[in-house]
């Protein structure tokens, strides 16, 4: 292996020897320019979080007033809402809803990566008509979820495309792995070309005279595939599998436009904390939206734990031999 | 450098950057508001308004509108358009309840909503003494009503109607429409062995795991002489006639006599299933009559060899579950006064008349179902005023969604074959009267 | 120098970097030979995934050519061709057009804003060195993680109370709030990539480190702006909720949003036809020009930059 695959810098040590005189400054400096994220983060999602939290411990009862008729909720604080999830009738959808949370994100996840990955390999390489490619990736990521969610709903139904084209019967709506299927092949459909365009940006940035040292060396293709594509576009792509994570185990619209509101197969934790608020049990639809944040912090983590993601430290660390 | 440091202690500052924006989340939201008495409070305020529905394509609603403020400049009603999909649009009334918002004055509520809308405290009470209310056919007034009190004005009426092939009953030496479901299996069996009803089933209806399956499944129960929830607002649907009820439809998907694929149809399947000769009998609603009448598309097989009866029952016709919208005064609204006189005369008989002849709109007024005229123009008409006459609301559950909810739940599982009917009915049986048992 | 890079990322290889990442991002055709680019298992590749990618589209936009009478043909190709699904989405009373404006203006603004913060932010955490880093990156990730769905309502109860209801911010800042964490975490990677030698060099050239930051650093990681740009603009043309809860005047309501109040001609009727040409309508411009503003934006941040 060359030694060209070190190339780019650590940055991170390179703010010198001015550091300790100019630490504080710098703090500002940084504070100053990351107020407008922080900013607009904490306004648009962290105080609905902070108050979604607040809510997941209201406990609320609901009574109705024997002679008007009217609702007439008590609550206070406490944590039956967290409660509901390990005992009682909501346990059992709760836990369905988890493990289909899980499986579409891992199943999902992992198609997307390798076919997003070939997309981004494909569309790297220089040909004619490459716009056209480029074009065609675009489509299934532009088009709305709901839209796309009919349109799979259209192609899946008894007498659609897919039975025809496959010469099957199967009635794909209705509960079932079926169902499970129909909505991993849409979502798979969609958010390939995420991974596909993040990691194509990610290979853009590597140096063509790497490959071509890595060629003198008589470096086959897997293994320049292996040994200098995939560290070098390992931060791009890291940011892609991880966000697509993050998204995935919030699947809301797919299941919900393909198959239908709650349908046990695909029910996810975000389409049945939405079932819970819509019938106004907003203490336990936060509570559940509370875990589902927890579990995808875990997730999260262990992730970059595993993979070693570069998210905080340097880029591309050296390949060490 | 990897991530070092532990990831909870950076949870745990992540989650203190956004409590500083959690300081906002003190102003939060209050419990419920309770409403008030029996009478209802006086609805004043004039001035503009606006009317939160899902669009209309026929145009017929604008000109209604246009007339409207062509006689009432200063109290003009806008149209506020919701998405076309049910759900959505009760999801942005309750967020407009929860938000205490002005921006819906009048609520376009499906049948089914009323009870919850009434008990939040969400719509207005309406004054019975300034609507006609003797002149509204009488199961449509309770869809209106809850605690014995008016919350909306009726609207838009729905019933079910069986829709029967007549050119192969014909064939098949049938001379009327059956009237209970051995009668229809039997006719259904004389068309089946004809050539022209070769690879056909016997009967479609709305089976798809959503809304309607509680339609169907409260229709199938209340015309075999069972109940869902009975009058005392009691569930009641573990019992030998309910069984009867769900058992026509299992055993109609087992014995093919309803084809599997009904598994996935809401009414426009049902419709095209109808249409393009899969099935001899369907149960839908009246729309798709002027439908499938003018449709000169290829899948239809049927144009001018149809009509309709009043549903089958177990030893006699059926009782239908009824369809349709009333008209609500959101709570959080201003000029209130404008929005009574407004629903007035919105619903006024020469108003459903329109909606009736420009939408095929089932009226709220049973005269005009007698109307000859009209009756020509709609032969279905004195059907469908029995079906609705005879129809059974949906129970009125302020948890309507749970309710519905824990309905297609078991339905579908004994439908579908992963429950017994038996057991399917026990379970929903518990479910219900736990779901009621919180209204008290 | 200590703040040079070590041994091996030499001066010579970081210049040839930012020159190939520029041809790379402009599309130049320079070294276009460098792999044996048009191996016809490359053109396997290519036709598969033209094909996975277009063919459920294909099904879109035959759907939305048939005749309304038609529309539950399973035919290849649909015969007689109708622009009735088109016209009716375009119908006076929808005000399609304009919500395609909306929708324009609101995805662009978000784009714009997000990229302007999120470029900032990216550049803070990927060169500076200072406390609660990593607290930052992590508060910023954390924000992906809780259920948008589960935000609506107490979003819309803060917007009620200000008065946001009918306006553009309302659904702006919610978009550049769902985009920005991704924003950010691109962006990051990608300048932590860039060689720090270079900017240094630039300053000592004499640039300020503003300029050096964008003639030096922008150009180089102009895929990654750009991925970041299409990626947000997408998203925010796209989101439906937020901009329904939000909206109830029709002149402020966006494409999505409108094509969901879409109705067939009669009750239960779903408009398929309709929402499928309205697909293709909001689809095919995104895609065209997105492939426009490839050519633009990515001359514009290379303009200036590693001659």
């Amino acid at each position: 292996m060359t030694t060209a695959v070190q190339a780019p810098t650590p940055p991170a040590k390179a703010v010198g020897p001015m550091r300790q005189d100019r630490r504080r400054g710098v703090g500002r400096f940084a504070a100053l320019l990351l107020s407008p994220t922080v900013l607009v983060l904490a306004l648009v999602i962290g105080y609905p979080i902070v108050s979604a939290l607040r809510l997941s411990f209201q406990v609320t009862h609901q009574g109705i007033n024997p002679t008007t008729g009217m609702v007439e909720n008590t609550s206070h604080v406490g944590l039956a809402n967290y409660a509901g999830i390990f005992s009682g009738d909501s346990a059992s959808q709760f836990w369905n809803a988890f493990w289909n949370t899980t499986t579409f994100t891992v199943a999902g996840v992992a198609i997307e990566t390798v076919i997003g990955v070939a997309m981004a390999l494909i569309m790297h390489k220089a040909f004619r008509g490459r716009g056209i490619v480029r074009a065609s990736v675009l489509v299934p990521w532009a088009i709305p979820t709901a839209i796309s969610g009919l349109l799979w709903k259209w192609i899946f139904q008894s007498d659609g495309i897919a039975n025809t084209v496959l010469h099957t019967h199967v009635l794909w709506t209705t509960e079932g792995f079926h169902a499970w299927g129909a909505v991993l092949i849409a979502d798979v459909w969609k958010t390939a070309p995420f991974i596909g365009l993040l990691a194509l940006a990610g290979l853009q940035v590597i140096p063509g005279e790497v490959y071509e040292a890595a060629k003198v060396d008589g470096s086959g293709p897997w293994r320049t595939f292996f040994r200098i594509t995939l560290p070098l576009a390992r931060p791009a792509l890291v940011v892609a599998v991880l966000f697509r994570m993050l998204d995935a185990l919030r699947m809301f619209d797919l299941p919900f436009v393909l198959i239908g509101a709650h349908k046990h197969s695909v029910e996810t934790l975000s389409t049945f904390a939405w079932y819970e608020a819509s019938n106004l049990r907003y203490g336990t639809a936060a509570a559940y939206s509370t875990v589902l944040f927890l579990y995808i912090a875990v997730v999260a983590f262990v992730f970059v734990k595993v993979l070693g993601a570069d998210l905080i430290g340097r880029g591309v660390e050296g390949k060490k031999k | 450098m990897r991530i070092k440091r532990s990831m909870a202690r950076r949870a745990v500052a992540a989650l203190g950057v956004l409590a500083l924006a959690g300081s906002l989340a003190a102003c939060g939201d209050s419990g419920d508001d309770s409403a008030s008495g029996a009478k209802p409070d006086k609805l004043t305020g004039v001035g503009p308004i606006t009317l939160a529905t899902g669009k209309d394509t026929t145009g017929t609603l604008n000109e209604i509108l246009a007339e409207w403020n062509k006689a009432h400049p200063d109290q003009k009603v806008t149209l506020t358009e919701l998405p076309e999909d049910a759900d959505q649009q009760r999801q942005q009334m309750v967020q407009n309840a929860q938000t205490k918002s002005d921006a819906y004055t009048i609520l376009n509520l499906d049948v089914v909503w009323t009870s919850e809308f009434a008990a939040n405290g969400w719509v207005e009470q309406l004054p019975e003494n300034e609507f006609a209310m003797d002149k509204y056919l009488a199961p449509v007034v309770k869809t209106a009503k809850y605690f014995n009190k008016l919350y909306a004005a009726p609207y838009a009426s729905d019933g079910a109607l069986l829709y029967y092939r007549t050119d192969l009953l014909k064939q098949a030496g049938v001379a009327k429409p059956p009237t209970t479901w051995d009668e229809m299996k039997a006719d259904c069996a004389k068309v089946l062995k004809l050539p022209a009803g070769k690879g056909m089933s016997c009967y479609g209806g709305q089976l798809d795991k959503y809304e309607g399956l509680t339609v169907n499944f409260s229709e199938a129960v209340d015309s075999a002489g069972g109940e869902v929830v009975g009058s005392d607002g009691k569930p009641n649907v573990n019992t030998p006639e309910a069984k009867k009820g769900l058992d026509f439809l299992v055993d109609g998907v087992k014995d093919k006599t309803i084809p599997k694929d009904a598994l996935t149809w809401k009414e426009e399947e049902t419709r095209r299933g109808f249409e393009s000769g899969k099935v001899v009998f369907a149960r839908n609603w009246p729309y798709i009559y002027a439908l499938m009448a003018n449709k000169k598309d290829a899948g239809n097989k049927v144009a001018g060899k149809y009509n309709v009866a009043p549903i089958p029952g177990l030893s006699g016709p059926g009782k239908g579950t009824l369809g349709g919208h009333n008209l609500a005064i959101s709570k959080f609204a201003k000029n209130k006064k404008t929005a009574l006189d407004f629903i007035k005369w919105f619903t006024s008989e020469k108003n459903e008349k329109t909606w009736l002849t420009k939408n095929s709109q089932a009226p709220v007024y049973g005269s005009l179902y007698d109307d000859p005229a009209l009756q020509k123009q709609f032969p279905y008409l004195s059907t469908l005023k029995q079906s609705i006459e005879k129809a059974e609301p949906r129970p009125a559950i302020v948890n309507y969604g749970d309710a519905t909810a824990a309905i297609e739940e078991q339905a579908y599982a004994a439908i579908s074959g992963s429950k017994s009917s038996a057991q399917a009915l026990k379970d929903l049986q518990t479910n219900l009267t736990k779901i009621t048992s919180k209204d008290k | 120098m200590t703040s040079l890079p070590p041994a091996g990322a030499s001066t010579p290889l970081a210049g040839a970097l930012a020159a190939d990442a520029t041809r790379a991002a402009t599309g130049l055709p320079v070294k276009r030979t460098r792999r044996a680019g048009a191996s016809p298992w490359a053109y396997a590749g290519i036709t598969v995934i033209v094909i996975y990618c277009l063919a459920p589209f294909y099904w879109m936009v035959v759907s939305a050519l048939r005749r309304p009478d038609d529309q539950f043909s399973n035919q290849a190709f649909p015969w007689p061709i109708s622009l009735a699904n088109f016209e009716s989405a375009f119908k006076p009373s929808n005000g399609f057009g304009r919500a395609l404006l909306n929708s324009l203006v609101v995805a662009g603004l978000t784009t714009i804003l997000t990229l302007v913060i999120g470029i900032t932010a990216a550049y803070v955490l990927a060169r500076l060195e200072f406390r609660f880093k990593n607290v930052i990156l992590a508060a910023i990730i954390a924000t992906s993680m809780f259920p948008g769905i589960s935000l609506l309502v107490p979003l819309l109860k803060l917007f009620v109370s200000i008065h946001w209801i009918n306006t553009f911010q309302a659904m702006i800042l919610p978009s550049m709030s769902f985009a920005l964490p991704l924003a950010v975490f691109n962006l990051t990677a990608f300048f932590k990539q860039m060689p720090f030698a270079l900017e240094e060099a630039a300053q000592i050239d004499g640039a300020s480190p503003m300029q050096a930051f964008r003639k030096v650093i922008l150009p180089l990681a102009a895929p990654g702006v750009f991925t970041t740009a299409i990626l947000t603009f997408i998203a925010a043309w796209n989101e439906f909720i937020i901009a329904l809860s939000v909206t109830n005047k029709q002149d402020m309501r966006t494409a999505p949003v409108i094509t969901s109040l879409f109705t067939g001609q009669y009750g239960y009727d779903q408009p398929f036809g309709t929402q499928m040409a309205a697909g293709v309508v909001v689809t095919i411009p995104l895609v065209i020009l997105v492939l426009f503003f490839q050519r633009r934006i990515v001359e514009g941040l290379t303009s200036g930059g590693v001659k």
